[in-house]
């Protein structure tokens, strides 16, 4: 035993690892149990949406886009449907509006419901994910009730909506916030003062102001390190700036600030979403007032000459877009989730672009990880509330 | 008219430098020339009137078979005062584009200004082989490193059938294992752990 050698190790986490909320590889160099340098490799769910997306018209690109950020397909739709209407000059009847505020946020509570229960089930609180995959299975019924389908409803439209409400829409979605803001409190009984908890993620994954401007972090992440920047309030879109709600802010910029700042979001969502609901009226307009647009209803296509012809207009080849490009930034779950839409005046798409707030996130993860331990990656990678469809798109 | 503002002062910071105001339906747009877009971003993101701080977003757009067929897209925004402090200037947006011919697909990186540039660069690399100069580590980021072409230029097949690498296993003889062995215990000197 002349001399002791250290010598840094070379870790590989992933892309098959369960607490890398899907295929994210880290290649990772520790010294001892510490963190010297990390690289995210990130591209092992592309499927080429954009590219896919400039084969298709228009209004079939929204199925696709909703495929992008798998947890937040509505938020997806909402950016890209209005980014077209940017660019078609059109304006959606206020009722659509208020019904998009609605759905925008019941959304948003479904995915930070998915990012709490697998947040604290990878810190060690298993019970999480089960609480708030109940409350998530109501919202995911009533995307059924909707849409008939569960994850990925295409309920939005270029124009508007697919059609009107269901019947017992209102009934459903009372329910849910009656029950929901109790859940809350349950969720934070469990966590928010729990020691375990607080010393896994206080202090760990820490981001200044700084880091956020340089990284270009938009969305919880910057506002738990005291960024007051939301979309709904610097660039209002939609109906927000009627609605009543605050903006919840945190200063300390670790795992714990975005834990509290997403939580208080919950409740903030629960609020918009109730005045909302209230705003609604039972019927009304669903779509805009273009007939090369929305397509005529069923009934004057079997009937009148000028609505079947519409119909396999708008059906076999769609309709036109002005030349032009539009970015229309939206308040995502996951921060600023804007779309770049590009077209040439045709009825298909140039380019279709979406800034994934995920893709930024995991730049920044070498700069919340390093200098930290091994078992702190998981709770970064956990707060920074990662889906890797939204970044490999 | 805040646009006009914006697109003035940037005028008087770089006075030598045609910056062109475009048409856009949603945020000012203005047109720089590609070899000066570090001293613009540089610009953008100090000057105390513009203090575009972050970038939301970097992309490209094919017009193939036009040419200059490239248009990277730069998209910038100031945060405003509720989040940068009093005295910072109104929240506002800004797209710049710069305008690549397709046989000289160059274009100054922004790293050094932006850091979050980065991934977007070379996303855009991979995707439309723009090779941005200067960039501190340009390689793919979305596609496998070994792929041909750049799957988002427009004269990139949309259906290609591409023959699966496998992996080979390492072939190697009985012969082969045992003068590697010895090769190796040459170059390392007496080493007391192998008999």
């Amino acid at each position: 035993m002349a001399d002791i050698r250290t010598e840094t190790m070379t870790v590989n986490m992933g892309p098959q690892h369960p607490a890398t909320h899907g295929v994210l590889r880290l290649v990772i160099e520790l010294d001892g149990e510490e963190i010297v340098q990390a690289t995210p490799t990130i591209g092992y769910l592309h499927t080429g949406i954009e590219k896919t997306a400039e084969q298709k018209k228009w209004q079939q690109v929204v199925p696709l886009v909703e495929r992008m950020d798998y947890l937040a397909a509505q938020s997806n739709a909402l950016g890209y449907v209005m980014a077209v209407e940017k660019l078609l000059g059109i304006e959606v009847p206020p009722r659509v509006q208020e019904i998009r505020v609605l759905l925008a946020e019941l959304q948003r509570i479904s995915s930070h419901l998915v990012w709490l229960g697998t947040h604290g089930m990878e810190v060690g609180a298993i019970t999480m994910m089960m609480y708030c995959f109940r409350e998530r299975e109501l919202l995911l019924n009533i995307n059924e009730l909707l849409a008939g389908f569960r994850l990925f409803p295409s309920y939005l439209r270029i124009g508007g909506l697919r059609e009107d409400l269901p019947v017992g829409f209102h009934e459903a979605v009372t329910a849910f916030l009656d029950r929901f803001p109790s859940k809350i409190d349950e969720y934070e009984g469990m966590l928010t003062k729990n020691s375990i908890w607080n010393k896994r993620t206080r202090g760990v994954g820490v981001l200044t102001r700084q880091d956020i401007l340089d990284y270009g972090l938009l969305g919880p992440i910057a506002r738990a390190s005291g960024i007051n920047y939301d979309v709904r309030r610097a660039f209002p879109y939609l109906t927000y700036p009627s609605y009543d709600f605050e903006v919840p802010l945190a200063q300390d910029g670790d795992v714990y600030a975005r834990y509290t700042v997403r939580v208080a979001e919950l409740r903030e969502s629960t609020k918009i979403a109730r005045q909302a609901l209230a705003r609604i009226t039972p019927t009304g307009a669903w779509g805009v007032d273009d007939p090369r647009i929305v397509p005529p209803p069923k009934d004057k296509v079997y009937t009148e000459m000028e609505a079947l012809i519409q119909h396999f207009l708008i059906y076999s080849q769609g309709f036109t877009v002005p030349a032009g490009d539009a970015y229309v930034p939206i308040e995502g779950p996951r921060g600023e989730h804007g779309f770049y839409v590009v077209s040439d005046g045709t009825n298909r798409p140039v380019r279709i672009k979406s800034r994934p707030p995920t893709f930024l996130a995991l730049q920044a993860l070498p700069k919340m990880i390093t200098g930290g331990l091994i078992a702190d990656v998981i709770a970064v990678i956990g707060s920074a509330d990662v889906v890797m469809g939204d970044s490999d798109r | 008219m805040e646009s006009v503002t914006a697109l003035e002062t940037l005028r008087q910071a770089l006075p030598d430098l045609t910056i062109e105001l475009v048409p856009s339906v949603d945020q000012p747009a203005i047109v720089v020339p590609a070899e000066a877009i570090e001293l613009v971003a540089r610009q953008l993101r100090e000057h105390p009137q513009l203090q575009y701080q972050v970038l939301a977003e970097l992309t490209a757009a094919d017009f193939w078979p036009r040419e200059p067929r490239f248009e990277i897209v730069y998209h910038f925004v100031s945060l405003g005062p509720a989040a940068l402090g009093d005295g910072a200037p109104p929240a506002a947006r800004l797209r710049v584009k710069a305008r690549v011919a397709g046989d000289q697909v160059r274009m100054p990186t922004i790293c050094r200004v932006y850091r979050n540039a980065n991934w977007y660069e070379r996303e855009v690399y991979d995707m439309f082989g723009v090779v941005f100069e200067g960039h501190p580590d340009l390689h793919r980021l979305l596609m496998p490193d070994d792929w041909e072409g750049h799957p988002g230029r427009k004269d990139y097949p949309v259906q290609i059938h591409k023959a699966v690498d496998v992996a080979q296993p390492l072939q190697v003889t009985e012969e082969d294992f045992v003068r590697n062995i010895e090769r190796q215990r040459r170059i390392s000197g007496a080493d007391p752990r192998v008999q």
